[in-house]
């Protein structure tokens, strides 16, 4: 199980928990504002784009081509910069926070 | 602001897809206090659309994967969702909707989301076949899975090689099944690309044994109770089990030629999303809009739309100031594939295809008139397709000597004109 939180654009703090499936999915099934995810979770779309924090950077697995690809031009990014439709659920996850980039 | 928003207003949203949904969440992020109501004939919760032709159909997967919002969302933002409610009838004199069983309901507000159908075309015979789907709902794609199940040689035709035929192919490719497309045109997807990525999907399709035949008009159909025979113009015919017509949409316009709405291959609006009545406004598929960048009017059928639209219809019912301006963007994705699409290529002069190095499959194609960028087509290149899309936004003109040498990194900087 993986406890993640949540930090919208206008500050709102939500925690959520889950074992399998993507950051993305998580937050859509709990309404956080600013992950839009248009493109339903396929790397097309960048409207779910979070920004990961410093210390668990590393225990995330890699990001791939498209994915580097599509945030080096998209809005909001920074190095810690992820698309959270790419970033399956890990037990490491847990504590995690994230920042919504939009 | 223009008008107020009491506590007592109604917004009524017809069509609960990615417009519809978009627009409803949109509007409480505006700060619409009044209610929402969302219709949708559909039963299922609103769900993504594109994964019907791609994942949804060859993962499996339960529809709840692929949902739009949960349904705790629709709760917590106070948007009532009346599923497997279709609306029969709009007054827009009286102000109010009336629902298929009889019910009505008066609005405010009102915001058409009614997007499109597919098109089953006229065929002789074609009315009979109980072989035949066509795919545009969940319970499309779930039929054709079971019609899938059901038979032991799994003989696929598809009419119709655009996006929607060639993801189906490669996902019931991926099933197992034996599949064959049939295109009226001469190439693939003709009327939306160059030819080289024609090229490009004939090969792949044909490289992971999908059968792709160009120039081929169907005529009739035959049908027995065991399959379906396809004839063609040119006198050839095809045996299959399963029929999936993927031949366009028909633009559901119905309920706004009653309500007396301007139509023209689309429900028309105005740059704020609002139709030829002033407080019914239209989004996605079926509106006929003016787009800044390409000076003219067109309609999209495409998840971009449908979601930028939403947002600009919800920002203007709350009285606030909205522009349509936006660059659209499209995806499709088969086998293991990724075509991503920016700007809109109709009636480009010149097509420069850079090809990246390496033995990936990485390619792009860049569509100008004169030194104007219209559009890009991205194959397994996301780069491609962001740089596109920016350059698209600015109007930055592209020096085409450098974009076309493979040796000049695809960064702002080295491609643009000095
Ligand atoms: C198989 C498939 C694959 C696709 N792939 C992609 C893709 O990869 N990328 C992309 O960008 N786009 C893709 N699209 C297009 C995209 O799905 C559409 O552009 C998008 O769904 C448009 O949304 P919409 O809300 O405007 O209309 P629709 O999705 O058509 O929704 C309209 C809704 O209105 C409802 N409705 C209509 N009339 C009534 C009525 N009288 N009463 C009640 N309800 C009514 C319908 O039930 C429907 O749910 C794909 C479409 C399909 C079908
Ligand atoms: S959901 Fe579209 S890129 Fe992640």
């Amino acid at each position: 199980m993986a406890k993640i939180t949540f930090i919208t654009k206008d500050q709102e703090t939500i925690v959520a928990e889950a074992d399998s499936g993507s950051v993305m999915e998580l937050a859509v099934a709990h309404n956080v504002k600013g992950i839009d995810a248009d493109c339903g979770g396929v790397c097309s779309c960048a409207t779910c784009h979070v920004h990961v924090a410093a210390d668990y950077m590393d225990k995330l697995e890699a990001a791939g081509e498209i994915e580097k690809d599509m945030l080096e031009f998209a809005d909001n990014a920074s190095d810690f910069s992820r698309l959270s439709c790419q970033m399956k659920i890990t037990e490491a996850m847990d504590g995690m926070v994230l920042n919504v980039a939009n | 602001m223009s008008e107020s928003i009491s506590s007592e207003s109604i917004c009524l949203i017809i069509g609960a897809s990615h417009a519809g949904v978009n627009a409803a969440f949109a509007l409480r992020k505006e700060g619409w206090t009044g209610s929402i109501q969302l219709y949708d004939a559909d039963p299922l919760l609103p769900y993504h659309r594109p994964p019907l032709s791609k994942a949804y159909l060859s993962g499996g997967d339960e529809i709840e994967k692929h949902l739009l919002k949960s349904a705790q969302s629709y709760e917590k933002e106070q948007i009532d969702l009346h599923l497997g409610a279709k609306v029969s009838a709009i007054d827009p004199k009286e102000k109010k909707i009336t629902l298929a069983n009889g019910r009505s309901q008066v609005y405010d507000k009102l915001v058409m989301a009614t997007g499109a159908r597919a098109f089953i075309p006229p065929i002789p015979g074609i009315e009979k076949t109980t072989h035949l789907f066509t795919m545009r709902t969940a319970e499309d794609s779930i039929q054709i899975r079971k019609a899938l199940d059901q038979h032991e040689q799994k003989r696929v035709l598809i009419i119709g090689g655009g996006y929607i035929g060639l993801e189906t192919a490669a996902s019931l490719r991926k099933l197992g099944a034996e599949v064959t497309v049939l295109e009226r045109e001469e190439r693939l997807l003709a009327r939306v690309t160059a030819p080289e990525l024609s090229q490009f999907f004939q090969a792949l399709h044909q490289s992971n044994e999908v059968q792709i035949l160009t120039g081929k008009n169907v005529v009739a159909a035959k049908t027995t109770p065991s399959h379906t025979e396809i004839i063609c113009a040119d006198g050839s015919r095809y045996i299959a089990d399963i029929i999936v017509v993927g031949v366009g949409i028909r633009v559901n316009t119905e309920l706004a030629a009653e309500a007396d709405l301007v139509i023209e291959n689309g429900i028309r609006v105005d740059s704020a999303a609002r139709t030829s009545d002033q407080d019914i406004y239209a989004i996605g598929d079926c509106t006929l809009h003016y787009n800044p960048h390409y000076k003219r009017f067109i309609r999209l059928e495409c998840v971009q739309n449908a979601v930028d639209q939403a947002k600009i219809a919800a920002a203007a019912i709350c009285g606030k100031e909205a522009t349509y301006d936006s660059i659209p963007w499209f995806w499709s994705d088969q086998y293991d594939v990724k075509l991503q699409i920016t700007g809109l290529s109709t009636g480009y002069q010149e097509a420069l295809v850079r090809k990246e190095e390496g033995e990936a499959v990485r390619f792009s194609i860049w569509y100008f008139r004169e030194d104007e960028l219209l559009a890009v087509d991205a194959i397994n290149h996301a780069r491609a397709y962001m740089l596109g899309m920016k350059f698209l936004k600015t109007g930055q003109k592209i020096d085409k000597t450098k974009l076309l040498d493979p040796k000049v990194e695809l960064k702002p900087a080295n491609i643009l004109q000095q």
